[in-house]
């Protein structure tokens, strides 16, 4: 399917790029129905590859990139439930959501993630499956997971450490706190900034480059240097859930979803 | 080395700016959430803005708890 025009996203593959579209208000919350759709798109994929040369992940939100799970849905689905089938429920989105990310990230395709304002938690890990990231210049990095008594579960932490160095990773983990482009761009794993509003069109530009190479060439050099971290992958998800059964999870949750002062998105 | 007076007149001078919010209005003492009426993804965008601006890292767990402009500004200063 060369275009998609879904509920939470959208793609079209145009002159050999597909362009994926994220644009569920108010900042692509990544819950069941966009979970639902980057399936489809990953069903999409083998087809999608064998005509295009690079993928664009951008988001047509003011807000930002995404600001990651949909916390309000998990404490929805999971407040009512005993503890062990909450778990088990939790257990079964992450695995769907590895099995997309994955997939994501060892297409062929040379895959670039364009952007904008808050790319935080499972934001940030669907913008780290990518092999480059450009941001603009009003991008914000975040990994608020130990704010809820969690860790990243959408496979974030292995995929910075594959990236940069551990001293940040640890920063960004333990403090929870955000960082913008130009710490990222010196951290190393925003590749650009752009100007407010630009990164979209340098990501074009950046694909546009890329596809100057033979793609079968490009596909192998990127299988060799980005290893998929599974071991770790899986060791994550395990962790998550052990958490996640604790009950200050359940508070923390409780606490973001009811909280309607202006902070939640501060640490 | 700017002085704090510098510091604070310019971030009022970026939070009108990025808010569209007359200048003339703001003040240093001024509650910024409840002045702009803002959340805190906006104040994360002031925030980027001041951090470009300045060049400075302000870590938001500094931002945290602070709400009016002068006390943003002693935070900016003593990263300078």
């Amino acid at each position: 399917m060369d275009e998609y025009k879904g509920k939470t996203l959208s793609w079209q593959l145009t002159n050999g790029v597909v362009e994926l579209a994220l644009h569920q208000p108010p900042v692509n919350e990544i819950g069941l129905a966009m979970l639902g759709e980057l399936e489809q798109f990953a069903n999409s994929l083998p087809a999608l590859e064998l005509e295009a040369k690079a993928l664009i992940l951008h988001s047509k939100e003011r807000a930002g990139f995404s600001a990651g799970a949909d916390l309000r849905e998990v404490y929805s689905r999971a407040k009512h439930m005993e503890s062990a089938a909450a778990v088990k429920g939790v257990r079964e989105v992450l695995e769907r959501i590895h099995a997309v990310f994955n997939r994501l990230d060892t297409s062929p395709l040379t895959t670039i993630a364009a952007v904008h304002g808050v790319c935080f938690g499972g934001g940030f890990e669907l913008a780290l499956t990518c092999d480059l990231i450009v941001a603009d210049k009003m991008a914000r990095f975040c990994f608020p997971e130990l704010r809820l008594g969690l860790i990243p579960g959408f496979g974030g932490i292995p995929r910075l450490k594959r990236d940069i160095g551990n001293a940040l990773v640890r920063d960004l983990l333990l403090t929870g706190r955000s960082i913008n482009a130009t710490k990222a761009l010196s951290a190393g794993f925003v590749s650009q900034v752009a100007a407010e509003g630009e990164a979209l069109r340098l990501a074009r530009s950046t694909a546009a480059q890329t596809m100057k190479f033979n793609r079968v060439t490009s596909a192998t050099a990127k299988q060799f240097i980005k290893a998929l971290p599974e071991e770790e992958l899986r060791r994550e998800i395990d962790i998550f859930c052990d958490l996640f059964s604790r009950p200050a999870v359940m508070e923390a949750l409780r606490e973001f979803v009811e909280n309607d002062g202006p902070f939640p998105y501060l640490p | 080395m700017k002085t704090i007076e510098q510091t604070t007149d310019e971030i009022l001078n970026l939070a009108a700016a990025h808010f569209k919010v007359p200048r003339c209005g703001l003040e240093p003492g001024d509650d910024f959430y409840k002045k702009l009426g803002i959340d805190s993804l906006q104040a994360l965008e002031l925030l980027t803005r001041l951090e470009n601006h300045f060049g400075v890292e302000l870590p938001d767990y500094e931002v945290q708890g602070i709400s009016d402009f002068r006390t943003l500004a002693d935070r900016i200063q003593a990263r300078l």
